[in-house]
Formats: C-alpha cells, sequence, structure tokens
C-alpha cells in the first residue's frame, strides 16, 4: 500500500470507532434501557401544549444570500490552497493570474458591500 | 510566450475590463440611474470591439497551449455575436426604462455572457469550452429572472437553470468519456486520437453525449422543452437576446466541436446531426401552428431555423459550414427586425404579446405593417427575400454531401413552416378590424425595424450581393474545415 | 483482498445506497443528510484513488457549503413534497428507463475499455509520481499557468454568480432603521438638545 493511503489509516480507524461506537450505543439504549410505552409519553412535546403546526417554515430568501455568497469565497479559498501549496515553485505568470483572479472577485465583492448585501438591517 | 497569449485575447479582456470598471462606477454612484447611458455605452464598446475584430484579425493564431483558437471562423462567429448583443441592447432600452427592469446590472450581466460566448466560439479545449459556456449561460440565467417580482419570469429563470445544468452535466459527461479515452482534453489531440485506426467506441459515446448537451444549448429538437416557456417568461428584449447571440455562439460552437474535434470522423456523427435537424425543422414548423402568443411562436421558430442550420452542419463539408453561417447570420438579422416590432406590442400603454392584437394593423399603420410582412415573408423563405438566400444555401449545402433526402425533408418543412408566419401577415391586413395595437414606437425600436426590413428586402439585390457575407463566411469556413 | 480492497468497496456501497436514499426518502431533509453521506463517501473513494485534493474540496466545498445551501432551500421552499412525490412516482417508469439505458450505454463505454492507439503521447499532463510531488501540488503546477486562461473566466464565472445572486434576492426593506455608525458619531449634543429654563409656576 502506498503511503498516502497508510497516512489515511488514522481516520480510517476512527471512522470505524466512531462508527462501532454509535451503533453500539444505540444498541445498548435498545437493550438495555426500560422499555414501557404509553400513548401519553410517546405524544409531541411542546411547552405542555399540542404541535399546532409544522415544524418547517418559511425562511427569509437573505439567509440563502447569505450562503451563496459564502459558497462563492468558498471556492475561491479552494483556487487558493494549491496555489499556496505549490509557492515556492510557481512561475511569475502563475503568480499574477492568482493575483488577476483575486482581483476580479475584490471587484465583486467591493460590489457586494457597497450594495449593501452584507447588511443585515 | 503569456503577451503572446493575451495579445490574441484584448477583446475579451477589454470587455472584461469594462465590465468590472463600469460595475464599480455605477454601484459608488447614482446606481440604476446611470444605467440607460451605460447600455447605450456598453453597445458601444460592442460595436467598437466587433470592429477592432474585423480590423486586426488575421491568419490563425493559437494561444494558451491550444486552449484558444483565433480563426476566421471565431472572428466571424464573433463580429455577429458582438453585433447582435448590441443591436438588441440598443432596441431593448425603450422597453425596459418603461417596465422599471433596467438595472445597471442588466448591461454588465450582458457583457459578461457575450465574453463567455466569445470564449465558446474561440475554444480549442474542452475545458475552456465548459468555462466559456457556463459564463454565458449563468448570466443568461439571471438576466432570464431578471423581473423576479413575476412568476412567469422567475419561473423562465429556473426552468431555463435547470435544463441549463441539465445539459452542462450531459456535456461534462461527455467530455469525461472523451478525455477517458483520448487522454487528453485538447481538440487538436482528440482529432488524432478519432482519426488515428478505429475510433474506440467510448469515445463515440462521449461524442453523442457532447452533441445532445451542445443541442439543448441551440434548442434543436429533442432537446427543446425548454425554449416556448423561457421565451413566453422572460421580459422581452431578454427574449430577444437569447434568440439571437446565444444562438449564434452555441452553433458556433457546435461546429467548432465536430469539425476541430472530430473533424477526421464526419461519418460518426453526421446522422446525429442529421437527425437533431430534420426533427428541429419539422417540430418547429408544426408545433408553431398552434401558437398565439408571439414570442411562443418566434420560440419554436428558432427551433424550425436552428434545424436548418444543422441541416448545413450535417452537410459535413466546408461548404456545408459557409452555408451554416450565412444562414445563422441572416436568421439574426431578421430576429432582431421582429423583435423589435415585438418590442413596441402595446396595447392602452400595456405590452401585448397575443397573435390577434395584430388583426388590421396595416389598416392603421402601413409602413410598420410593411416592414413585418417583409421580416415574415423573409422567416418563411419566400424568394427573393434574404431569408430565402440562406435556406437556398443549406439546402444546396446538402444535396451537394450527397443528403439530398435531408434537403427534401428541409423543403417540406419549410412549406409547413410558412404557414403561420403568412398566417401573422393574414391578420395583419385581412383580420377583422377592431381595437389593436396602439402602434406607437419609440424612434430607437422603429429605427431597428426599418433598418432591419431594407436589409432583408434590399441586400440580395446584385449590386449589394448580400453585403459580401457569402464571401466573408466562404473564408470563415474555410479556417474550420481543414 | 487487501484493506484498501475492502475499503473501497465499503466506500462505493454506501455511496450507492445513499445515493438511492436520496431520490426516495420521504422528508426533503433527509435526503439532504443522505445526499452529504454520499458526498462523503466519494471523498473517501478520491482519497483511494490518489486525489486528496479532490476529496477534501469535496468535503469543504459540497458537504460545507452546498449540502447547507441545500437544506436552506428545502426549508425556504414551503412545498408539500407527498404531493410532489406522487406526482413524481407517475413518470418513474419512464425515468426508470431511462436511468436503465444510460446504465447500459456506462456499460457499453467500460466494457470494451481499450485506448485509443499512441495515446501516451497525446496525454495532456500525466501526473508526476507521487513522491515527487503530491496531488495538491501538482495541480498547483498547472492549474495557473497552463490552465490560464480557463482559470481566469472561472473567477469571471464567480463574478456572475455574485451578481446574480444580489440582483435575484437582496431588496431593501424601505421601512426598516438601519443604523448609521458615522451618522451617530457625527452628532452634536448641540444641535440634538436644547434646554430650556422653566421658571417655577409658568410651564412651558
Amino acid at each position: 500500500m502506498s503511503d498516502l493511503l497508510t497516512s489515511y489509516a488514522p481516520i480510517l480507524i476512527f471512522l470505524a470507532i466512531a462508527i462501532g461506537l454509535g451503533i453500539v450505543l444505540i444498541l445498548a439504549a435498545v437493550v438495555l434501557a426500560v422499555q414501557n410505552p404509553d400513548p401519553e409519553k410517546l405524544s409531541a412535546y411542546e411547552c405542555g401544549f399540542n404541535a399546532f403546526d409544522d415544524a418547517r417554515m418559511k425562511f427569509d430568501v437573505r439567509f440563502y444570500l447569505v450562503s451563496i455568497l459564502f459558497i462563492i469565497f468558498d471556492l475561491e479559498i479552494a483556487f487558493l490552497f494549491p496555489w499556496a501549496v505549490a509557492f515556492p515553485t510557481l512561475s511569475d505568470v502563475a503568480f499574477w493570474s492568482m493575483m488577476v483572479f483575486l482581483g476580479v472577485l475584490t471587484v465583486g465583492f467591493a460590489y457586494e458591500w457597497k450594495k449593501g448585501a452584507l447588511e443585515w438591517e | 510566450m503569456i503577451g503572446a497569449d493575451l495579445s490574441i485575447l484584448i477583446p475579451e479582456i477589454v470587455l472584461a475590463v469594462f465590465a468590472m470598471a463600469a460595475m464599480l462606477a455605477a454601484v459608488y454612484t447614482s446606481k440604476d440611474a446611470v444605467a440607460p447611458a451605460l447600455t447605450w455605452g456598453t453597445a458601444l464598446i460592442f460595436v467598437v470591439m466587433a470592429f477592432y475584430i474585423a480590423v486586426t484579425g488575421e491568419g490563425v493564431r493559437v494561444g494558451f497551449n491550444g486552449g484558444f483558437v483565433d480563426d476566421g471562423f471565431a472572428r466571424f462567429a464573433k463580429i455577429t455575436i458582438l453585433l447582435s448583443a448590441a443591436a438588441i441592447l440598443i432596441v431593448g432600452i425603450e422597453f425596459m426604462q418603461k417596465s422599471d427592469l433596467l438595472r445597471f446590472e442588466y448591461p454588465i450581466l450582458v457583457t459578461l455572457s457575450v465574453i463567455g460566448m466569445m470564449v465558446m466560439v474561440s475554444s480549442g479545449d474542452l475545458i475552456v469550452l465548459y468555462v466559456g459556456l457556463e459564463l454565458q449561460s449563468l448570466a443568461l440565467y439571471v438576466i432570464a429572472s431578471l423581473r423576479r417580482d413575476s412568476v412567469r419570469s422567475t419561473e423562465a429563470g429556473l426552468k431555463y437553470f435547470i435544463l441549463g445544468a441539465l445539459s452542462s452535466g450531459l456535456l461534462l459527461y461527455g467530455a469525461s468519456l472523451v478525455y477517458g479515452f483520448a487522454g487528453t482534453t485538447q481538440f487538436a489531440g482528440i482529432i488524432e486520437t478519432a482519426t488515428a485506426g478505429e475510433m474506440p467506441v467510448g469515445l463515440l459515446i462521449g461524442l453523442v453525449f457532447l452533441i445532445s448537451g451542445l443541442a439543448f444549448k441551440v434548442s434543436a429538437a429533442p432537446f427543446h422543452m425548454w425554449t416556448p416557456d423561457v421565451y413566453e417568461g422572460a421580459p422581452t428584449p431578454v427574449t430577444a437576446l437569447l434568440a439571437t447571440a446565444p444562438k449564434v455562439a452555441a452553433v458556433a460552437l457546435f461546429a467548432r466541436v465536430v469539425h476541430d474535434a472530430f473533424g477526421g470522423a464526419v461519418g460518426e456523427w453526421q446522422q446525429v446531426v442529421a437527425l437533431l435537424a430534420v426533427l428541429s425543422m419539422f417540430l418547429g414548423s408544426i408545433a408553431a401552428i398552434g401558437q398565439t402568443d408571439i414570442k411562443r411562436l418566434m420560440a419554436y421558430s428558432s427551433i424550425g431555423h436552428m434545424g436548418f442550420a444543422l441541416m448545413g452542419l450535417a452537410a459535413g463539408t466546408e461548404q456545408g459550414v459557409e452555408a451554416m453561417l450565412i444562414y445563422i447570420a441572416i436568421y439574426v438579422t431578421m430576429n432582431i427586425g421582429t423583435f423589435s416590432f415585438i418590442l413596441s406590442m402595446e396595447k392602452d400603454g400595456r405590452h401585448v404579446t397575443d397573435i390577434s392584437a395584430l388583426s388590421s394593423f396595416a389598416s392603421r399603420e402601413g409602413g410598420k405593417a410593411l416592414a413585418l410582412l417583409v421580416l415574415m415573408f423573409s422567416l418563411a423563405g419566400v424568394p427573393p427575400l434574404v431569408g430565402f438566400f440562406g435556406k437556398y444555401a443549406v439546402l444546396f449545402a446538402a444535396v451537394e454531401a450527397g443528403m439530398a433526402w435531408l434537403a427534401i425533408a428541409g423543403v417540406i418543412a419549410s412549406v409547413i413552416g410558412a404557414y403561420y408566419y403568412l398566417r401573422i401577415v393574414y391578420l395583419m391586413y385581412f383580420g377583422e378590424d377592431r381595437e389593436g395595437l396602439d402602434g406607437r414606437m419609440g424612434l430607437v425600436t422603429y429605427a431597428g425595424l426599418m433598418a432591419m426590413a431594407a436589409l432583408i428586402a434590399l441586400a440580395w439585390l446584385p449590386g449589394l450581393n448580400l453585403l459580401g457575407l457569402e464571401g466573408m463566411a466562404a473564408a470563415a469556413a474555410q479556417t474550420l474545415v481543414r | 483482498m487487501t484493506i484498501a480492497d475492502f475499503t473501497f468497496y465499503l466506500f462505493a456501497a454506501v455511496m450507492v445506497i445513499a445515493g438511492l436514499l436520496t431520490v426516495t426518502a420521504r422528508n426533503p431533509v433527509h435526503s439532504v443528510l443522505w445526499l452529504i453521506l454520499a458526498f462523503l463517501s466519494g471523498a473517501g473513494l478520491f482519497v483511494l484513488v490518489g486525489a486528496e485534493f479532490v476529496a477534501m474540496l469535496l468535503i469543504i466545498v459540497y458537504v460545507g457549503a452546498v449540502a447547507v445551501l441545500f437544506l436552506f432551500v428545502v426549508m425556504m421552499l414551503d412545498i408539500d413534497f407527498a404531493e410532489l412525490k406522487a406526482e413524481m412516482a407517475k413518470y418513474m417508469p419512464l425515468a426508470g428507463l431511462i436511468g436503465v439505458v444510460l446504465l447500459m450505454q456506462l456499460a457499453l463505454a467500460f466494457g470494451p475499455w481499450t485506448f485509443a492507439d499512441g495515446i501516451e503521447g497525446r496525454l495532456a499532463n500525466p501526473t508526476p509520481a507521487l513522491d515527487q510531488a503530491h496531488n495538491t501540488q501538482a495541480l498547483g503546477l498547472i492549474l495557473y499557468d497552463r490552465y490560464f486562461l480557463a482559470f481566469q473566466v472561472s473567477g469571471l464565472i464567480l463574478l456572475v454568480a455574485m451578481i446574480g445572486a444580489i440582483v435575484l434576492t437582496l431588496r431593501h426593506r424601505a421601512d426598516v432603521k438601519r443604523q448609521d455608525i458615522v451618522a451617530q458619531m457625527m452628532r452634536d449634543p448641540k444641535k440634538a438638545l436644547e434646554l430650556k429654563d422653566v421658571k417655577p409656576g409658568q410651564g412651558l
């Protein structure tokens, strides 16, 4: 097995333990706990009232705007990462290429700022 | 090296810098108040760039490691795209202002979309093709739903987006198969693979998926479903834009992919393209008959016209590509004129798109009705108007390439399609007399309609010779098909 | 079967099952959660083929951001999903057919997996051996100059996405009082306050 995969072995072990532990805990609750169901115990509980309606409701569209702006900058970071890793060996073109890229997004950022998209009135 | 590469890219760079500078200038000053001036400025820049490309373009230049090709074909497509986008921007201003849609982002998004189109038609690499296509489409999705308070407009944007994403998925899937079997994304490498010995099955399947994705973008049947709804729902100036510049870009890209990347294997894709052409021509002609909304009608009309353009491509020859370019340039001219008219269709101060509103229009506005008559006759392909020459060119190319059946199908479809164009003319001249359109028209839209109608009516005259279109298209086709 | 093989089958099976459940789950929020599981297994598969960077990208961008956006959208749309599902069931046979056709095509493409002749000479960018440069670095070495154009156009695409999101969703409410920091700081008590000397018994 290559070095790359062996370096991921701890994560695999961690995953196995996490999943195993999760299953064990759930099963333990099923097997060990005293179960004595009753309609009142199982009914929905909301501050003593019956639930009025569906818990899902319309969100303000502004949440969406924030998250999509987040994704855009997240992607920008994704582009920055290989650039940073390869930085010592990069050519001049590659360096300035990233500067232009960042410049374009800065223009977008300035627009966004001035438009007031970052404000939460 | 990078300096030489960038010099090929000057028009795109100028447009990108302009878009960003304009956006910052507008947002830091009076925002939407500068939108009309900005739209005019954008149109002006487009025209200047078109001239720049026409004057400075020479020979074939390849840059960015084969990713970007500047040849006669790309220049022809770019000039058509820039001029048609500029014309649509200008004739649309009045409408946008009146319906309170003219935000300063509109010309900027159009500019960015046009950059995408220019990258598309110049692409020499599947990756560049894809990013160009996405830039073009993404900006168009946004402006299709520009009227965000209208359910129809948002529906149009959403439908366009979802089906566009689906088609991008098909295209990417095809591209990944092509890459998997050919080992490279560059057209120059793919064509070597495709012509060296027998073509691997995987490459063929990849090609078919690529074509399906592209057919979505040119709205060729059976991938046309989004077109009528999007055309109907989007604000009319945006519909006009959708029907012109992106179509040129998509058709040109189609031609570039099949010729640049798969040029040696014409037999492999010819049948697929011919099938798309036949289906589009018939669907465009037959489905348009029952339409009552003129924007939907134009959508089906554009599907039919794309079928004819693809017929030229299906011929698989240099002559075919030349015919396709002639056809698409004429199609764009006719559409700019027709949409100038549709933009001004108003009844009691409100925009209407119902065809019955045209009833007896000629008795009140003889000049405009005559202009529309010329455009409709030309769209139907009635000789001697310019539209006829486009149809003639593609039919001739198909026959020359030994696809007489395709040409016959084209003639039949064209005859069926003539019905609904003539129906509009009939309504205008012989429809029952009743309250119809206001007939008021802004100066710019009027100029657009009249100029295009005059061009269509007169450019075939022997002295004008289609304004040299044939020669330019021939030179362009020559650089693509080698 | 080595551990690597075992993990491959594990991740692949989980991914297929999670994908199926994404489509069939009754509750759309559960669908998104299954989708996240599918992304995570996909990331595992990418690690197995040595594409570390893509794997991490899948986790950061897709699980971290896109899935969150999906959740927002699912919650934002107040739609009766049961009804939609019933509508969808009508088209299930056709959709299934298309799915089967696509699968067959995939099999057709991968069955006779033959590369074209002389493909080695045309390979665009063979990855360097892992001990020379690792995945992320190899990507960094070509992404910014060899694929300069595609990279810059991606930047423009992100710009369009930004403009588009703002154009389509941002609206300013007129009835909201916003904080204006400059106005607050420049506020002058002399202009805002007026002292009146009220004499006892006279009133204002």
